[in-house]
C-alpha cells in the first residue's frame, strides 16, 4: 500500500491540452500513471498524448471512471477546475496550479470539507507519487524516486526532489512522497500527511520537509508530540539564512512573528524529539542509512 | 500587496465605516492647508507601509495650521524604519473614549478566515494578545458558511456591551468581512476602530494587505504597487517577471523553487560564503526569462561568482543549461559560475554544459562548494 495515489488512481487531467498540461501528460503516462482523460472545455474530442478530451470532468469519469484530478488550469480558472471535479465526484484533487488566489483557495478547501471524504493536494504544488504503484500524479521527475519505505511530505516542490534524490541514492526509497505546496493555505496539510502515514504499512518513517513562514511545521510537532506518534520522522527546514521580513518566492515564506521563524520551528521539532538535519544531505544518516 | 493607511482608510469609507476627515499631503503647505480645513487639533501620520510607526515617531500632533507645517516640514523627507516619508495623512484629532480592535485575517492552519475582536484596542494589542488571550474573541469564517449579524453578535456576547455597540461593532465586523471577499483581502485590520464621545464609531486606523495571486481582478489597485520597499536592481527583476531578492555578499544564487531557493541560500552560509542574491527562475523554464535573470544577477558588482542550482520537475534542466550557456556568452563580465543540474532532462541539460565548457556538478552542496573554491581561487589571482 502507498497513500492518496496508488493502482487504483484513475487520473483525469484537467487543462490537458496547455503546455504544462501536455508535458506532464506524458511524463506521467511514462512513468506508468493510468492518465484515463483529459478534460479542457471547448476541446473535447481531441486526443492529446493519446489520451482522450472532453469538455467536462463528469464526462470523464462516465467514460473512464475517473477518481483523481490533477489541474494544470490557469490560477484564475483554478476555482472552477477544483470546484467542478469535486461536484463531479473526484475525490482527490492535485492542484499543480501556482498563484491561485487565497480566497478561491480557502472556498474550494470549505466546498471539500463540507463534502466530505475528498482529499486535495495544493494549490501550488508537485502533486504525489508512489513509487511502488508506478502512481505518479504530479510534475516531479519520475527518476528520482525509488520504491520503498520513507514517506516525505513536503512544502517545496524542489527541494522534495532533491531529499528523495539523495534517499533513493541511499538505497532506501520512498512509499510515497507528497508536495503539500507553499502557500499559506492548503488542503492536505502534515498532520493529515502524518496520520495517512501512520495507517500505511509501507511507510516505516516519516521525513517531514519545511520553510520558514506559517504554522505548519510547529503544528506537526505538537501532533507528534501528542499523539506518540508511532513511526519515526526527521525534518529539514529551509530558510535559516533567510532576511527577516523578506519575501522568497511565495507568501508561505513570509516570516510571520515569533511562530514562522526557523529557530520556533526546529525547537518546536527538538520538543518533540524529531532530529531536524542541518543538510539535506544528512536527511539518510538521520534516517540510519 | 500592504495598501497604505490612506488608501486602506478609502476602502474602508467606501463601505460607509466613518473615518476621520482629512486628507493626503504631500507637501508642508498642503499640511497647513488641511490643518486650517480641519479648524482643530491634526494629527499628521506618515504614509509608510510598516507597523509600529507611532512608537517610532511617524505619528505627530499639531495645534494649528503654522505648527502642522512645521510638523510636516519635519516629516516630509524623513527616513522612518528604513521607508522615506513622502506623503502624510493629515486627519482631525478624534476625541476618544473607547478603543476597540477589529480584524479578518487569512489562517493557514484552520484553512479559513479568523476573525478577531478586541475591546482593548490599540497600540498594544499584540500585548494583549500575548498575556490576556482571553481578551481577544475569535470567530472562523469561510466564504461558503459566510458571515452574518447574529454569527458576529455572538462573537462579542462575551464582552457585556450595551445592545447598542454590539450591534454597531457587529455590523461593522460583517462590512470587513465584505471587503475581505470582495476585495481579496489577506488582511482587514481596524486598529483602533475609536468610540468618540458623541458616541460615533470611527476607524482610526485601517490596515489592508490585498493579495498578490487576486490582483488580476482588482484594477482599481493597479495605481499601487510602488509602496513596497525594493532596491533598484529588485525592481528591475519585478518589471521583467523575474522573482528576485538582493543580500549582502558576494555569491549569486539561481533555483528554481523557492524551498530550493533558501536551502541553497542556507548551504552557501553552511560553506562559509555569503548570497549576494537569490533569483529564483520558477517552474517555466522559459530560455529567454531564465537568460535575462542570470544576466541580472552576474550583472551586480559585488557578485564575484554564481551557483546555478537546479532540480527539475517542470523545469526542464535542458532549456535552463541553454539559457546559462546563452547567458555567459553574452554577459560583458566574466565570472564563475557553477552548475548543478537535476531531474527532467539532465542528461541533454549537462550534454549542452560540457559542450560549451560550462562546470557542472553532481548536486546542490557540490556546487556550493564549488563556486566557493572558484571564488577564492580568482581572488589569490589578484
Amino acid at each position: 500500500m502507498s497513500i492518496i495515489v496508488d493502482n487504483n488512481s484513475w487520473v483525469v487531467v484537467q487543462g490537458i491540452t496547455g503546455r504544462e498540461g501536455s508535458f506532464h501528460t506524458a511524463a506521467m503516462l511514462d512513468y506508468g500513471t493510468k492518465v484515463v482523460a483529459g478534460v479542457t472545455p471547448g476541446k473535447g474530442g481531441q486526443k492529446v498524448e493519446g489520451v482522450p478530451v472532453y469538455d467536462t470532468v463528469a464526462e470523464a469519469i462516465a467514460e473512464h471512471g475517473a477518481n483523481t484530478s490533477i489541474t494544470f488550469v490557469p490560477a484564475r480558472f483554478a476555482r472552477d477546475a477544483v470546484l467542478e471535479a469535486i461536484e463531479a465526484g473526484i475525490r482527490t484533487v492535485v492542484v499543480v496550479t501556482d498563484g491561485v488566489p487565497q480566497k478561491d483557495t480557502i472556498e474550494f478547501i470549505a466546498r471539500a470539507r463540507k463534502k466530505g471524504n475528498i482529499v486535495i493536494v495544493g494549490p501550488n504544488c508537485p502533486g504525489v507519487i508512489s513509487p511502488a504503484s508506478h502512481a505518479k500524479v504530479g510534475i516531479m521527475p519520475g527518476h528520482v524516486f525509488s520504491p520503498g519505505r520513507v514517506g516525505i511530505a513536503s512544502r517545496s516542490g524542489s527541494l522534495t526532489n532533491e531529499i528523495a534524490w539523495h534517499i533513493t541514492c541511499a538505497g532506501l526509497g520512498q512509499s510515497t512522497c507528497i508536495g503539500v505546496g507553499g502557500d499559506p493555505v492548503i488542503g492536505l496539510d502534515f498532520v493529515q500527511a502524518l496520520e495517512m502515514f501512520r495507517d500505511d504499512d509501507e511507510t516505516e518513517n516519516v521525513v517531514l520537509i519545511g520553510e520558514i513562514g506559517g504554522g505548519a511545521e510547529e503544528s506537526a510537532a505538537r501532533y507528534i508530540a501528542e499523539s506518540n506518534y508511532p513511526k519515526p520522522v526527521v525534518a529539514y527546514i529551509a530558510g535559516k539564512m533567510a532576511p527577516a521580513g523578506k519575501r522568497m518566492g511565495h507568501a508561505g515564506a513570509i516570516i510571520m512573528g515569533e511562530a514562522g521563524t526557523a529557530r520556533s520551528k526546529i525547537d518546536a521539532f527538538s520538543a518533540a524529539k524529531v532530529p531536524v538535519a542541518d543538510r539535506p544531505s544528512e536527511i539518510t544518516k538521520l534516517l540510519g542509512a | 500587496m500592504k495598501l497604505l493607511e490612506y488608501e486602506a482608510k478609502r476602502v474602508v469609507q467606501e463601505y460607509s465605516i466613518p473615518v476621520p476627515r482629512g486628507d493626503i499631503a504631500t507637501t508642508a503647505l498642503e499640511a497647513e492647508a488641511l490643518a486650517r480645513d480641519i479648524g482643530r487639533m491634526v494629527v499628521l501620520k506618515a504614509q509608510i507601509p510598516v507597523s509600529g510607526r507611532g512608537k517610532a515617531g511617524g505619528i505627530l500632533f499639531a495645534d494649528g495650521p503654522d505648527r502642522a507645517r512645521e510638523v510636516a516640514q519635519g516629516l516630509l523627507g524623513s527616513t522612518i524604519k528604513e521607508c522615506p516619508v513622502t506623503s502624510l495623512l493629515v486627519e482631525e484629532q478624534l476625541d476618544i473614549t473607547e478603543q476597540y480592535y477589529l480584524s479578518i485575517a487569512v489562517d493557514g492552519l484552520a484553512k479559513s478566515y479568523v476573525v478577531l475582536a478586541s475591546t482593548e484596542g490599540g497600540v498594544d494589542i499584540e500585548q494583549v494578545a500575548r498575556t490576556t488571550p482571553d481578551k481577544i474573541a475569535r470567530c472562523w469564517v469561510d466564504p461558503i458558511s459566510g458571515f452574518a449579524q447574529a454569527k458576529a453578535s455572538e462573537m462579542l456576547s462575551g464582552f457585556n456591551l450595551s445592545s447598542r455597540t454590539t450591534d454597531r461593532l457587529a455590523q461593522i465586523l460583517v462590512t470587513l468581512f465584505s471587503i475581505t471577499l470582495e476585495k481579496d483581502a489577506g488582511l482587514v485590520e481596524l486598529n483602533p476602530l475609536v468610540q468618540t464621545s458623541s458616541g460615533e464609531f470611527i476607524a482610526a486606523d485601517a490596515r489592508i494587505i490585498i493579495d498578490d495571486n487576486a490582483l488580476f481582478r482588482h484594477p482599481e489597485f493597479a495605481a499601487h504597487n510602488l509602496a513596497e520597499e525594493a532596491t533598484p536592481r529588485e525592481i528591475e527583476a519585478k518589471r521583467q517577471g523575474l522573482a528576485y531578492v538582493d543580500l549582502s555578499g558576494d555569491t549569486g544564487v539561481v533555483t528554481n523553487g523557492a524551498g530550493l531557493a533558501m536551502s541553497t541560500v542556507d548551504m552557501v552560509h553552511y560553506f562559509g560564503g555569503s548570497p549576494a542574491n537569490f533569483l529564483d527562475i520558477g517552474g517555466g523554464g522559459n530560455v529567454e526569462i531564465t537568460k535575462k535573470g542570470l544576466l541580472l544577477v552576474l550583472s551586480k558588482p559585488e557578485v564575484k561568482g554564481v551557483v546555478v542550482n537546479i532540480f527539475g520537475g517542470i523545469t526542464r534542466c535542458d532549456l535552463v543549461a541553454q539559457a546559462v550557456v546563452e547567458a555567459i556568452s553574452e554577459s560583458s563580465v566574466k565570472k564563475p559560475v557553477a552548475v548543478s543540474l537535476m531531474g527532467t532532462n539532465q542528461e541533454e541539460g549537462q550534454q549542452i554544459l560540457s559542450e560549451a565548457g560550462v562546470v557542472s556538478f553532481p548536486g546542490m552542496e557540490e556546487a556550493v562548494v564549488g563556486i566557493l573554491k572558484m571564488q577564492r581561487g580568482n581572488e589569490h589571482h589578484r
